[in-house]
């Protein structure tokens, strides 16, 4: 027989003692990470997700295309920045009904990362779990993969037709009727609210839908916008651009850790017609930028510090 | 099925004559009606192992040969599927108009109450404004990015003309989404394909109905006392990675400037069947709501998402 040559020895040898050690190392290393994941998702993550899963099935399928499995992935990562960078903490989750309606919300922050908290504490911290549909820009769906995931994920395209039939099937729409208004407003004007848009009343009114204002405190410092250069905008099309400093300090792309704080109100009940007057819905649409300035304002007073 | 075999009685009276006999779509239709109706085909096309009863007539509508089937038949519906949905046939936006307008104009000589056309949710267009579920108020938009469709929406909407030009007659516009089937048509050719190409970073719902779902409905079409716009569509819509899934189709997601491009070329040297501009019905959603058909013609599919899909693969005869 053929004397085994050196470097076949030594392969014998690594696959029998180097194999074990490394699959340890390995095994600690998923361990931990379990352990992570479940200190941020949650024991109960995977009973909600199912949850879910049954909840569109029974409908024969979400129409607009959730799909769960994408919906927990995101969720999975969003759920990091909600349980630990931003220590998301959610006051009155208790005031949102059981049925449809709409959370109206002050819009901030730069980029929409305040929908997106808002969204992951609907399926983290309620019970039972829900999804916020929100409705995305139409120029958004011609963009490969953004506009699959945002449909896999639960997000429709902006259209009024979209949000009477998310309504009929009993979800919570996301509104931000400030819109670009409030999401780019420079920091001195954190936690004013930005005139509203009216369609999301029209709505409510029509559809006999309850309105639960939303406080979403924290998102306005995350990124600290010295002013929109208007021209320039003009000029390259873009439709705001903000200036950031922070974002050519290293790291500093990353939103500032604020804590983020939800207060969500009692639900508001609208009558009459829907297709009254600008006048008469504008009205009420100030009731409810009134309310939730309210709730901002006192949110603001008593809150204990911007990080902690 | 005692209720279904009465009422057929009552409708027997009368023959219901089938433009465009000789397609797919129209032969299994044939069949479907002859159990319950005297039944008459026109066509420039014949249809092979029909029953015996069901008369066929080799003639083109726009030639006197075909008012002559009209006179000699007791016609008392008009169902139209003599729409010639390709493009790139010369003249076919033409004759499409023309043959409508010659079928209605038979309709009103001859005192024919009732017309049932089959036009296409796809007149609606892809765009991405779309809401999820278009109404059949929603405004006819294919031809907007797709001059190919022009023929389809103007035929559609020179139909529409006629409920209040004709008030006494009955015209029943159906609309289904893409029919799936032995069929061909461009979304069953495309479903058969062994590669399907996509368009990367796009995965729309899909909304498909079965051939014979929408025989159903043409044939509660054909009700007395029926007529409007209706649209058709099958099963709840799945993403279009679903339903190749569900077909076991491999896929290859390409880019969409590329696929642009390549089909372009490929079409020109005709080697493909599908233009351009048809990637949209890839990217975008043109998904119907078919409350009013439910509602109004009783009408419900009775294949789920698998038969459905799966039908494209059947043999034409089992």
């Amino acid at each position: 027989m053929k004397k085994p040559s050196a470097l076949a020895l030594l392969a014998d040898v690594s696959r029998r003692s180097g194999l074990p050690i490394v699959d340890r190392v390995l095994e600690a290393a998923r361990r931990r990470a379990d352990e992570l994941r479940l200190r941020v998702v949650g024991r109960d993550f995977d009973e909600r997700v199912e949850w879910l899963r049954a909840r569109y099935e029974a409908m024969g399928g979400d129409p607009f295309g959730l799909d769960p499995d994408v919906a927990k992935s995101a969720v999975t990562v969003l759920s990091f920045f909600h349980r630990l960078y931003f220590r998301t903490e959610c006051f009155g989750l208790g005031n949102i009904p059981q049925g449809r309606a709409l959370l109206v919300a002050n819009h901030s922050g730069q980029i929409p990362i305040d929908g997106a908290i808002l969204g992951t504490a609907l399926f983290m911290d309620l019970d039972p779990p829900r999804v916020g549909r929100a409705m995305i820009e139409k120029w958004a769906v011609s963009l490969p993969f953004a506009s699959t995931f945002f449909n896999k994920v639960g997000q429709v395209v902006g259209v009024p037709e979209n949000a009477r039939r998310l309504l009929e099937m009993g979800e919570l729409l996301l509104i931000f009727p400030e819109g670009v208004r409030g999401i780019s407003k420079p920091f001195q004007k954190r936690y004013q609210l930005q005139p509203f848009g009216s369609g999301f009343m029209r709505l409510a009114i029509e559809t006999k839908t309850p309105v639960v204002p939303v406080a979403i405190v924290g998102a306005e410092e995350q990124y600290v916008n010295l002013g929109n250069l208007e021209g320039v905008a003009k000029l390259l099309g873009m439709p705001v651009l903000p200036v950031v400093p922070q974002i050519f300090l290293p790291g500093g792309q990353l939103p500032l850790p604020m804590k983020y704080r939800l207060h969500f109100g009692e639900p508001l009940h609208f009558g009459g017609d829907h297709l009254d007057d600008d006048k008469v819905i504008n009205d009420k649409v100030w009731l409810v930028k009134q309310t939730i300035q309210d709730l901002l304002n006192r949110a603001l007073s008593q809150r204990s510090g911007l990080f902690t | 099925m005692r209720g279904r075999a009465a009422e057929s009685d009552s409708q027997s009276a009368g023959t219901v004559l089938i433009t465009g006999m000789g397609g797919r779509f129209s032969g299994r239709l044939l069949r479907r009606l002859h159990r319950k109706h005297n039944v008459v085909g026109i066509g420039q096309r014949a249809q092979l192992g029909l029953p015996r009863d069901v008369e066929q007539h080799l003639v083109d509508p726009l030639r006197s040969a075909a008012r002559e089937v009209f006179a000699r038949s007791d016609v008392r519906a008009i169902v139209h599927l003599g729409v010639i949905h390709d493009s790139r046939r010369p003249s076919s936006h033409q004759d499409n108009l023309l043959t409508l307008e010659r079928v209605l104009g038979y309709a009103e000589q001859f005192g024919i109450r009732k017309v049932v056309l089959l036009s296409s949710a796809n007149t609606y267009g892809p765009r991405p404004e779309n809401p999820q579920f278009l109404r059949e108020d929603a405004p006819l938009l294919a031809s907007g990015r797709f001059t190919g469709m022009r023929s389809l929406v103007e035929v559609d909407l020179f139909a529409q003309s006629y409920f209040w030009r004709r008030p006494d007659t009955e015209i029943v516009i159906l609309r289904p989404a893409h029919v799936l089937g032995t069929v061909r048509n461009a979304p069953s050719n495309y479903l058969r394909l062994a590669l399907v190409p996509t368009v990367l970073g796009f995965d729309p719902m899909l909304q498909a109905v079965h051939q014979d779902d929408l025989a159903q409905a043409i044939d509660l079409a054909l009700a007395p006392g029926v007529r409007g716009i209706f649209n058709v569509a099958g099963p709840p819509p799945v993403p279009l990675s679903k339903a190749l899934r569900v077909l076991g189709r491999r896929s290859v997601g390409i880019p969409y400037s590329l696929a642009k491009s390549g089909l372009t070329g490929l079409f020109q040297f005709g080697m493909t069947h599908f233009p351009a501009a048809e990637l949209d019905f890839i990217r975008f959603v043109c998904m119907v709501d078919d409350g009013a058909a439910r509602q109004t013609l009783g009408y419900a599919p009775t294949h789920d998402l698998r038969e459905t899909l799966l039908a494209v693969d059947e043999e034409r005869f089992p």
